[in-house]
């Protein structure tokens, strides 16, 4: 074992990968239940057909963050998740809902309006609950000892509310772009539409939340402003707005890359997140080897996730390959 | 209302809902994930029409009840931090890797190939979706292997050291995984979920036998049920009783509680069948007891003694009526069982296992028997365990999250509420899809009319469920 490899920082990248994992993936699923009151009739079959094979799996990363959190940083588990309590709770009672809705729906045909309203109304809170769990955490919380100090209602402010709205707003683009991706003529023209409007509300909540962030009296300002910070910092704006010109472009025409290019977009908001936080993993409380577990876990796991997760991303490369393409009311051809 | 009702009582209260709820699911999709792996292996095999019938038929089955597993487990994996918090930071080093490894091995494996499973016999072929629902069906025994590793450590911990900052630290591994009670509680477990589906298949073939004891699919299915059920519950009754002197061994306060022990017996102690434990006045009221028969099971000496609940501090009793009765609920029922599976040998015997109708409403009425002994069985072991989460190192009353009572007297309500309707409802659909007769050409789920991938342009939903 080399004296300058550094676990507790390997093990920081492996549950932010597994965060971002689920975000994309999840998100998209989460984004297409958003949209679906606006889809009528066999564009909603169409829409579901096109994550129903895939979406347990989505899901799966967000039990990886979670029990991965516990495994490796289980002090930041400890404290994180009762100072988020009610939108943690929501977020899964959420997925509940959306979750059985996709058996339910075909199940029941004089109650399909409502579990079409289950499967919205649970991916919508669920994506607030995520959205105002991380502006929750990135705007600080109490911490006494080895333990969260606050109430149970500290998570609820405007900031964080604010990070609520941008995260529905941002999984509604993913879900729009994917089903620009696996639709066809009327469904994908609509989901253009609403990519349009999407993709400006998005870009306009990544600028919000950036804005304020600096200034929730955390050191989140010194980290992006201070020089030389500033060389490393200044090219994430830049390059959103880079991206955000070219996902703008590639609306009309192209098919993936409008998708491919909101990847981009979350993927540069996770990287300011991260330079925002790191090395802490709950704001000026708790350093990531303040919360991580003792070598001996974080080697154990280390073997096999470096073992597993080439393994587990293969075969989920493969589910996603063997549905791949267009999905017709007539499912995959 | 909520008085007396502090954030503890109410977060051990949301658990138990919970994660009682939650066992429910993946109790009878372990056995039927198995059952499907063998339904389409037998197909593939004899090419006979009735397995891939039965397949079908089962699929559609298990894909509701591992939807409403999946969402229900995915609560358990975030409570431990929102409800007990202190045991997480205490124990997270020993018994996230743990978890950890039943997401890295299990949860994807079962995720990544479920929807080649249910969706995907057209597009891969049949060899490959074999493998699919093997990997399913092999996922959800490693994720069993992974949580009663974790489980069976909080009730036989070792392998550990206690840090500094007073969280229990591992220090060797396989010592920590193959705790005493864990290869006990793997067997009797998974024994437990190839039962419960036993009974429930064979529930749901004796009632389309009772309508039409010529249903090709209904006598296929309730004869290998009623074979699982013959063999196996005899073996569950074995097994259970290993585990229950093991648990003699490490947890002796558990097996008190459960045999309704409140004082020693130096020279044998006698089985109370039934009777009142009373817990304040320790003693059990109108007992029924058959004398030295608790020696005899438990130290298979007549004379042996056996100390009672008075050789162990007040403080550290678990509550004795509950242990008590819930283990007697679990054993009737497996005694039950084999007396089904032994009356199946009979029916089998004179050749009128499709045709006696006794033996179908027997079936009929165990079909929840599985379940409820699980259930049973999970309470006995884990109300066993109190009043710790860490059998002798962590009180439970230390366990808890910091968190005001109202937080959590407002979560198990939004947990109650919508764990009956949802899956109040989900159970519903799961009856209605049993309550029809499997049949040649069963629909699967990739195709039909209950499901419009295929044919939704052809064969709306609505107008089927409106012409039945």
């Amino acid at each position: 074992m080399g004296v300058d490899f550094d676990l507790t920082i390997v093990w920081a990248f492996i549950i932010a990968f597994a965060v971002f994992a689920y975000v994309v993936m999840d998100g998209f699923d989460l984004g297409v239940g958003i949209l679906f009151p606006r889809l009528e009739g066999d564009e909603r079959a169409v829409a579901m057909n096109s994550i129903a094979p895939v979406w347990d799996g989505n899901e799966t990363w967000l039990v990886m963050g979670g029990g991965g959190l516990l495994a490796a940083f289980p002090l930041a588990y400890a404290i994180v998740l009762p100072a988020l309590y009610a939108p943690i709770i929501a977020m899964l009672l959420a997925l509940i809902f959306r979750g059985v809705a996709f058996e339910f729906r075909w199940r029941d045909a004089r109650h399909q309006a409502f579990w079409d309203r289950a499967f919205f109304g649970g991916s919508l809170l669920a994506a607030l609950a995520q959205g105002i769990a991380l502006g929750a955490l990135l705007q600080g919380i109490a911490v006494e000892g080895r333990a969260y100090a606050g109430g149970w209602w500290d998570w609820l402010t405007p900031f964080s509310l604010l990070c609520g709205a941008s995260l529905v707003a941002g999984y509604g683009l993913l879900g729009a772009t994917w089903l620009i991706m696996k639709a066809e003529d009327g469904l994908q023209a609509k989901a253009r539409r609403y990519a349009k409007r999407l993709g400006i509300v998005t870009v306009v909540a990544i600028a919000a939340v950036s804005a304020a962030t600096p200034f929730l009296e955390i050191e989140y300002y010194a980290r992006w402003f201070a020089w030389p910070n500033i060389l490393l910092t200044a090219p994430v704006p830049l390059l959103v707005a880079v991206v955000a010109v070219a996902f703008w472009r590639s609306l009309d025409r192209r098919e993936y890359a409008p998708f491919l290019l909101a990847l981009a977009l979350f993927a540069l908001s996770f990287v300011g997140l991260g330079i925002s936080m790191f090395p802490y993993v709950i704001p000026n409380e708790v350093t990531i080897w303040q919360a991580a577990a003792p070598e001996k876990s974080q080697i154990f796991m280390l073997i096999g996730a470096s073992v597993l997760i080439p393994i587990i991303l293969a075969y989920t490369a493969y589910a996603y390959w063997t549905f791949r393409g267009k999905v017709g009311t007539h499912g995959y051809h | 209302m909520l008085d007396g009702f502090d954030a503890l009582v109410l977060a051990r209260i949301q658990f138990a809902f919970t994660v009682s709820f939650h066992f429910l699911f993946p109790a009878f999709s372990i056995g039927l994930a198995s059952y499907l792996a063998v339904l389409e292996g037998l197909w593939l095999k004899t090419g006979r029409e009735v397995y891939l019938t039965l397949f079908r038929y089962w699929l559609k089955i298990f894909a509701i009840t591992f939807a409403m597993g999946v969402v229900s487990g995915i609560v358990m994996s975030y409570q431990f931090g929102t409800n007990w918090s202190v045991f997480s930071d205490r124990a997270g080093p020993v018994i996230g890797p743990l978890m950890a490894y039943e997401v890295l091995t299990a949860f994807f494996l079962e995720a990544g190939f479920l929807g080649v499973m249910l969706f995907g016999m057209e597009k891969v072929g049949k060899k490959l979706h074999f493998a699919a629902t093997l990997a399913v069906a092999v996922g959800t025994f490693i994720s069993a292997f992974w949580i009663l590793a974790v489980n069976s450590w909080m009730h036989t911990p070792q392998g550990f050291i206690i840090g500094a900052n007073g969280q229990f630290l591992p220090a060797d591994w396989w010592a920590i995984i193959f705790n005493p009670s864990f290869p006990y509680r793997l067997v009797h477990t998974v024994i437990a979920a190839y039962l419960t589906t036993a009974l429930i298949v064979g529930a749901v073939g004796a009632w389309h036998l009772l309508r039409d004891r010529g249903n090709a699919g209904a006598r296929k299915m309730f004869s290998m049920a009623m074979w699982m059920a013959a063999l196996v519950a005899p073996v569950q009754i074995f097994a259970g009783d290993l585990h229950g002197l093991n648990t003699l061994e490490h947890q002796p306060a558990k097996v008190m509680a459960m045999e309704g022990h409140f004082g020693s017996h130096p020279d044998g102690a006698p089985l109370i069948l039934f009777g009142l434990p009373d817990q304040d006045a320790a003693t059990v009221r109108y007992k029924l007891e058959i004398p030295k028969a608790s020696s005899l099971i438990l130290k298979h000496d007549l004379d042996a003694p056996l100390a009672g609940l008075d050789s162990v501090p007040r403080e550290d009793w678990p509550p004795v009526p509950i242990v008590f009765w819930s283990f007697r609920v679990m054993v009737g029922l497996g005694f039950l069982m084999l007396g089904l599976g032994l009356f199946s040998l009979v029916a089998r015997a004179r050749g009128r296992l499709y045709d006696w109708p006794w033996l179908h409403r027997f079936a009929l009425a165990m079909g929840p028997s599985g379940l409820v002994a699980v259930l049973a069985g999970w309470i006995t072991t884990e109300v066993g365990r109190q009043p710790y989460t860490i059998y002798g190192l962590l009180r439970t009353s230390a366990s808890a999250s910091p968190l005001d009572a109202p937080a959590v007297a407002a979560s198990l309500v939004a947990f109650v509420l919508v764990y009956f309707a949802v899956f109040g409802v989900g159970v519903w659909y799961l009856l209605k899809l049993m309550g029809h007769a499997p049949h040649a050409g069963e629909p699967g789920i990739e195709a039909g009319p209950d499901r419009p991938i295929r044919s939704a342009g052809i064969t709306p939903a609505p107008a089927v469920e409106r012409g039945q």
